[in-house]
């Protein structure tokens, strides 16, 4: 998979990730290297949770980037990743989303493959009455299906085509770790899933996330119904390589005359919910924190906003569409009024959240601006040039800087 | 169930409530929406995805009218999204029951959504389970479950389906 090397003819256009050509959303050789140098490169991609695969020969089918991947629990319990195109004519070895099986079998031609990818029947391997079949130079080993290196964290699995990734740990820092083990610290549930389909480039998505200054701002819901002000603390963690963030806010007032002043558009007093069960938040975490967004890079989030866990998935299907699986979360041990406290405040997010819907349009917006002149650059200003933590405001793109620090890296450029 | 004239009779008192629903929605009399679910109405929209696994997340979850006002100001005052309208298409009105006062009805639904620009895409295809019961002299939605088979939804879902 190196073909889209060469092809591409691109350089950064400027000294460091405070601008980003548009190019960069609009280009499709630029996304077929993305495909190569990112998703297969030295990355861990969110695949599935261990909690979907929990017996033995259950799987799941998913994307790393564009490669369709199997998720597997192999008979000892392991978990395996692979590519999901038969090493034969190429066709999807699993074809339904979800399943329990003893062997893959690809339906095509009947090749069978075990729960760790190897291949373990040709049909008619042999031939038939002594004509046909494979010949003796066919090798059964060098011919399974791709497999990944995986590793599990806390309940999600992440699989990586490179030897070069680090573990999953050092891959995005201590410290960054640490919010995955407060956010899942026991046994998850799936409460269920939502797909949305986003009319842009899977980076604008990545970078919306990593962009904590547009939250109070595009999000007006926030301000409505006080779910989050600028006068909340919190702050924006960054992992030392720039590439993962945390962006948090925690319930302590820096005081309203900060709001005041910027005169947030949104600040309409006297707009009031009729029924705030959905606001609700039960402390289950330990701490205070009533937000917290967290990327790993390229295409991981994970959210608390109040009660609702989720993990958030970017699967890029081509240059101008993404598709946004989200994994809405619990715990194993919720009680019944848990679930549905969970169940309400996923009002606010998801393709219909009160507090979300807005993130799909507007990399749409940007998608559309971004063909006039792919040239030009978006400038990325807040907080400076550095790509840096900050602590009580999260009016900064360091984050974002971040990104397109890491997608340098990977890309090469 | 034998049908009787007021087995009929009924049937079109359903299909009469399904219409005025669509056309709340299509007129954009979505302030008026709240008011064809009873008071304690509840109203959610999930994916055949979730529904057939037995998954209890819905992508709307409004347990009554209040929820259902606060769905519709904020969609006014605070959502932002690019402006569209909804026209939906009916089909397949079936009464399955009606016991204790309580009316088990469903239909299959598509919804059109034409952009400003005057684009139109199919946006929604699915299936609604409804409980209906007698509330001051007319017919509400005491539950409705909207379930799309489109589960992949296309930039965002504000009005509701
Ligand atoms: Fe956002």
């Amino acid at each position: 998979m190196s073909s889209a090397s060469a092809a591409v003819d691109f350089a950064w256009p400027f000294e460091d990730t405070s601008r980003a050509p548009f190019r960069v959303y609009t280009d499709a050789d630029i996304y077929a290297l993305e495909q190569e140098r990112i998703f297969q490169g030295p990355v861990w991609n969110f695949l599935a949770l261990e909690c979907e695969i929990p017996n033995p020969g259950d799987y799941k089918t998913t994307f790393a980037g564009d490669a369709p991947i199997i998720v597997a629990r192999a008979k000892d319990g392991a978990i395996n990743a692979m590519l999901n195109r038969c090493a034969h004519k190429g066709a999807l070895v699993c074809y339904k989303p979800k399943g329990n099986v003893a062997e893959f079998n690809c339906v095509y031609h009947n090749w069978t493959y075990d729960l760790s990818g190897n291949l373990t029947g040709v049909a008619f391997r042999k031939g038939v009455g002594g004509k046909g079949g494979l010949s003796d130079e066919f090798e059964m080993k060098a011919n399974g299906l791709r497999q990944l290196r995986v590793e599990t964290y806390n309940g999600l699995i992440f699989g990586t085509f490179s030897d070069e990734t680090p573990p999953f740990v050092d891959f995005i820092g201590a410290e960054l770790a640490s919010n995955i083990d407060r956010v899942f610290p026991k046994k998850l549930k799936v409460l269920g899933y939502h797909c949305q389909v986003l009319p842009n480039n899977w980076k604008l998505y990545a970078e919306n996330n990593k962009d904590s200054y547009h939250a109070s701002l595009l999000h007006v819901f926030h301000n409505t119904f006080g779910v989050v002000r600028p006068n909340m603390g919190g702050g924006v963690k960054i992992s030392d390589n720039g590439w993962h963030h945390l962006s948090y806010t925690q319930r302590e007032s820096l005081g309203d005359e900060v709001v005041a002043k910027e005169k947030v558009r949104s600040l309409q007093e006297q707009y009031k919910l009729n029924d705030v069960t959905m606001m609700e938040h039960k402390l289950e975490l330990g701490d205070q924190v009533t937000n917290a967004i967290q990327t790993v890079f390229p295409s991981l989030v994970v959210q608390q906003i109040l009660n609702a866990l989720a993990v958030r998935q970017i699967q890029p299907k081509g240059v101008d569409r993404t598709e946004l699986v989200w994994t809405i979360l619990g715990f194993e041990d919720d009680d019944a009024d848990m679930q549905e406290l969970r169940l309400r405040v996923n009002n606010l997010v998801g393709p219909a959240g009160l507090i979300s819907m807005e993130d799909g349009c507007v990399g749409g917006w940007v998608q559309r601006a971004a063909k006039a002149d792919p040239e030009a650059m978006t400038i990325m200003p807040m907080g400076g040039r550095a790509i840096e933590a900050s602590k009580g405001s999260r009016i900064t793109e360091a984050a974002v800087r971040g990104f397109w620090k890491g997608w340098r890296e990977c890309m090469k450029v | 169930m034998t049908t009787t004239e007021s087995d009929l009779a009924l049937r079109l008192r359903v299909e009469d409530l399904y219409a005025e629903y669509a056309h709340t929605i299509d007129d954009d009399r979505l302030e008026e929406w709240p008011g064809l679910f009873t008071e304690r109405g509840v109203y959610r929209v999930t994916t055949r995805e979730n529904y057939d696994n037995g998954l209890p997340l819905a992508m709307v979850y409004c347990d009554g009218r209040g929820m259902m006002a606060d769905r519709i100001s904020a969609l006014r005052t605070a959502n932002i999204f690019e402006p569209h309208v909804y026209c939906h298409m009916l089909s397949a009105v079936r009464v399955l029951s009606r016991e204790g006062g309580i009316i088990r009805a469903r239909c299959n639904f598509s919804v059109l959504r034409t952009m400003q620009e005057g684009e139109t895409m199919l946006f929604a295809v699915g299936r609604t389970f409804d409980k209906i019961v007698e509330d001051g002299g007319r017919l509400r939605f005491a539950e409705r479950l909207c379930v799309l088979d489109s589960r992949r939804v296309d930039t965002l879902l504000v009005i509701p389906v």
